[in-house]
């Protein structure tokens, strides 16, 4: 009941910005631990479109999943989800977006003292006062859907690591958000497993329309389920284009990020005194060093 | 030298920490009324904190009960008082011992197991995982074990004293031969049920209260690392044996 309220007063809300896209991000500015993770960034995410976002590791890609999701408020900037700017949203209101939105967690994050099938039914049970035979019939799709039917007795003690990661891509999905956030997602799959989520995730994104976002490392992986892809680094979007069009790019950023070579304008060392003299050698001279 | 600067700050970091938990229980106090949609979760943890107590709380009041039997008798035939063994036992399970040894109690093998348990489910995400599915981790993880541990814990002091009582009859009447009929009649007269057996609820029920709330702020606030989490379990059992001590003072001196 309380869901269909909100679906129904955000209605016009979302029709004036269905041209739009979905989060707009502007001049986000984040500091973390003293550390500037982004630096005045801007970022659109088309609706209906998968888009990926990559860089080097610590570059704030998670961070960033944080701040539309509202876990996480920047210094400064603005993040509109559907029309929504995040930071400025009270709890509760910020509650209302999250029922819209889907979210797989790195690690899973699934409860642990509940089976499969529970930790799949924990929204609906949550948040809908459904029949059990309806909840028992749309979780038991979500998990045919990730192929875990047969496991939805298990407990998450039980699972390996990429069957966690599908029982909570059944979760993030088993509302129909509007948008899913992937944090990492095919990380310990295997090649089967990854195939699949793969597809899955394309399905989904396609046949619901729904907004997909990936954080991943794997280009490979990315070319196939990612229609845009922003590559972040250094608190910036230092390219953005289709997987085809990054791969072609003549940038310094893309060709060392896809490339994976140490020498470029990420840095591979994380910064520190000069390693001849760390090792207890003399330090060279300037001309040593020129030579 | 660096150890002297660092007093100030630690003396400030331990004040804001007291801040911080009045604040947490405010913010419980506040998902309370929604925490009344996950009443099954409210009775599992019922359960967990007081049922599976019970046999902790039984074992060492039956033990506590048979020391102070033993004791008191010993002090009291000094005088050739025994026959008020039965008073003096009551009495003072019913006013100090029963509270505040189950308080200690609790705190151990309850406090421990909450701290422990929410901790874990931070530094594995499954409260940011709720918060990602708009469920309030305060109205479904840590107001039910604060309502749990408020409910329990005044059960668990009546049977603390029940057995403590029994206890004191074993060695005074079965074993050291008072007479059962002095032990229980002299009892009953001494007995108040409002100034005695009421105020001991009323200080358990306080001491539940303080146990739960550390146990649940500090796992709720724990570093999401494994050393985070025992040094918050350690810090569960610290703080609350010192407040429920503390408190017992106070309380005992408005309530005498």
């Amino acid at each position: 009941m309380e869901s269909n309220r909100v679906t129904d007063a955000r209605a016009p809300a979302r029709s004036a910005q269905s041209d739009a896209a979905l989060v707009q991000v502007r001049g986000l500015r984040t500091v973390l631990n003293d550390k500037i993770i982004f630096d005045g960034m801007d970022l659109d995410i088309p609706r209906g479109k998968i888009t990926a976002i990559m860089g080097p590791s610590g570059t704030g890609k998670t961070t960033l999943l944080r701040h539309i999701t509202g876990q996480l408020m920047p210094d400064a900037g603005e993040i509109r989800v559907d029309g929504i700017n995040v930071p400025t949203l009270s709890r509760n209101a910020l509650f209302d977006l999250r029922e819209r939105i889907g979210f797989l967690f790195q690690n899973s994050a699934l409860l642990t003292d509940f089976s499969v099938f529970e930790n799949v039914a924990f929204p609906l049970r949550q948040h809908l006062r459904l029949p059990e035979e309806i909840v028992r019939n749309i979780v038991l799709t979500k998990l045919q859907a990730v192929g875990l039917r047969g496991a939805a007795e298990l407990m998450p003690s039980e699972l390996s690591g990429g069957m966690a990661r599908r029982v909570a891509l059944a979760r993030a999905m088993i509302r129909d958000p509007m948008l899913i956030l992937y944090d990492e997602p095919f990380v310990g799959l295997d090649p089967i497993a990854l195939n699949q989520v793969l597809k899955l995730i394309r399905t989904l994104n396609d046949t619901l329309g729904l907004t997909s976002v990936l954080v991943a490392h794997e280009f490979a992986a990315v070319t196939r389920a990612a229609d845009l892809v922003y590559l972040i680094a250094g608190g910036k979007v230092v390219a953005r284009g289709t997987p085809d069009e990054l791969t072609r790019a003549d940038s310094a950023w893309t060709k060392q990020f896809f490339g994976g070579d140490a020498d470029g304008p990420v840095p591979f060392q994380y910064p520190a005194r000069d390693y001849a003299s760390d090792l207890g050698f003399p330090s060279p001279t300037p001309a040593e060093r020129a030579a | 030298m660096s150890a002297v600067r660092k007093e100030p700050s630690r003396i400030v970091d331990a004040l804001a920490q007291v801040g911080a938990c009045g604040l947490f229980l405010f913010q419980i106090l506040g998902a309370i009324p929604k925490s009344l949609r996950h009443i099954k979760e409210t009775l599992r943890q019922i359960w967990f904190v007081g049922a599976m107590s019970l046999v902790i709380i039984m074992t060492c009041g039956l033990f506590v009960g048979m020391v102070l039997g033993l004791q008191l008798y010993y002090v009291l035939s000094i005088f050739g008082g025994t026959a008020a063994l039965g008073t003096v036992v009551s009495l003072a399970l019913y006013r100090e011992l029963g509270p505040v040894v189950t308080a200690l109690l609790f705190a151990g093998r309850a406090g421990t197991s909450i701290t422990a348990e929410i901790g874990l489910m931070r530094a594995t995400d499954q409260l940011s995982a709720m918060e990602m599915m708009a469920v309030d981790p305060l109205a479904y993880v840590a107001a039910p074990r604060f309502l749990a541990g408020i409910i329990a814990m005044p059960l668990l002091a009546c049977v603390f004293n029940a057995l403590g009582i029994l206890g004191a009859h074993i060695v005074g009447v079965s074993w050291l031969g008072l007479d059962n009929g002095t032990f229980w009649s002299n009892m009953t007269s001494s007995v108040d049920v409002w100034k005695d057996v009421v105020n001991g609820v009323y200080k358990s029920t306080a001491f539940g209260a303080v146990v739960a709330l550390i146990a649940v702020f500090q796992g709720y606030t724990t570093p999401p690392t494994s050393e985070g989490v025992a040094y918050a379990t350690t810090r569960t059992v610290v703080f609350s044996s010192i407040v429920v001590l503390a408190l017992d003072f106070v309380m005992t001196a408005f309530l005498m």
